[in-house]
């Protein structure tokens, strides 16, 4: 029997290599993947604590934070698409027209 | 035996997770997440959650990624040496404040004593499409159509934003 602080300790450390990831890399694509992976790892929270506490509200949160993610991806690409047209790059460092 | 499958999806996860975040290649590192959705998708049948095991494998990599990977290539992005970045303070900071938060969160998770345990009928039945499509169709209806709406908005959102010239 795998105590529920596994599932958790696992999704934290899911949760902070993501979050180093998206604080580090300089890759715009590399940053999506990062942040994939942390709505990946609070997913796996909400169905630890769902199936242990018998309540299956935790499963249907995860279908919504499933489709947000998804529609995340699409807007979060064809921003990476329209900036990679405009500058030839995704170094983050370079695209700075927003910085004052 | 659930115990063996756990520790071994979990570490899957863990070093598949590291590998997205160190590779320079983003095609590589695409590859790894679609390994860490998989040892997800293996932790969460451990769980007893088969629907969202099978959304997971369905929805993120089969559908998401595929998206990522299609752009990754569109965008032909090789090894780029410019975005080699080596040591530097900045990374320090950012792990030794990442290894803090994770510590604390460790020791929050293990000071509580005395773990609930699941009842494996009722986490069975509560993983079902039955009873997930049951909680979305009743409780959840309303998120459920606001769902449609932001989908639709995130398909227009995606063509403004991605087509050359706006006729």
């Amino acid at each position: 029997m795998v105590p529920l602080h596994s599932y958790l300790i696992l999704s934290a450390i899911m949760f902070i290599v993501g979050a180093l990831g998206v604080v580090t890399r300089r890759n715009a694509i590399i940053v999506f993947l990062s942040l994939e992976l942390m709505l990946n790892s609070v997913n796996l929270t909400l169905v630890a604590f769902s199936a242990f506490f018998g309540d299956a509200t935790g499963q249907a949160l995860v279908f919504f934070v499933m489709t947000v993610a998804a529609a995340e991806a699409a807007v979060g690409l064809a921003i990476v698409i329209a900036l990679f047209r405009r500058k030839q790059t995704v170094n983050l460092d370079e695209i700075n027209i927003m910085k004052w | 035996m659930e115990e063996i499958l756990f520790y071994i999806f979990a570490a899957g996860g863990i070093v598949s997770a590291l590998l997205v975040v160190t590779r320079r290649n983003p095609i590589i590192s695409a590859i790894y997440l679609i390994v860490n959705f998989f040892c997800l998708a293996g932790i969460y049948l451990t769980l007893h959650a088969q629907f969202i095991a099978v959304i997971q494998i369905l929805v993120y990599a089969g559908a998401i990624m595929v998206l990522f990977v299609f752009v990754i290539m569109l965008l032909n992005l090789g090894d780029e040496r410019r975005l080699r970045d080596g040591f530097t303070w900045k990374k320090v900071i950012a792990g030794g404040s990442g290894f803090g938060v994770l510590m604390e969160l460790i020791y929050i998770f293990m000071m509580q004593t005395g773990s609930p345990s699941i009842e494996m009928e009722r986490a069975t039945s509560i993983g079902t499409v039955e009873a997930v499509g049951h909680m979305l169709f009743t409780r959840f209806l309303f998120p459920f159509e606001v769902t449609s709406l932001l989908l639709t908005a995130a398909i227009v959102g995606a063509i403004v934003l991605a087509k050359k010239k706006l006729d």
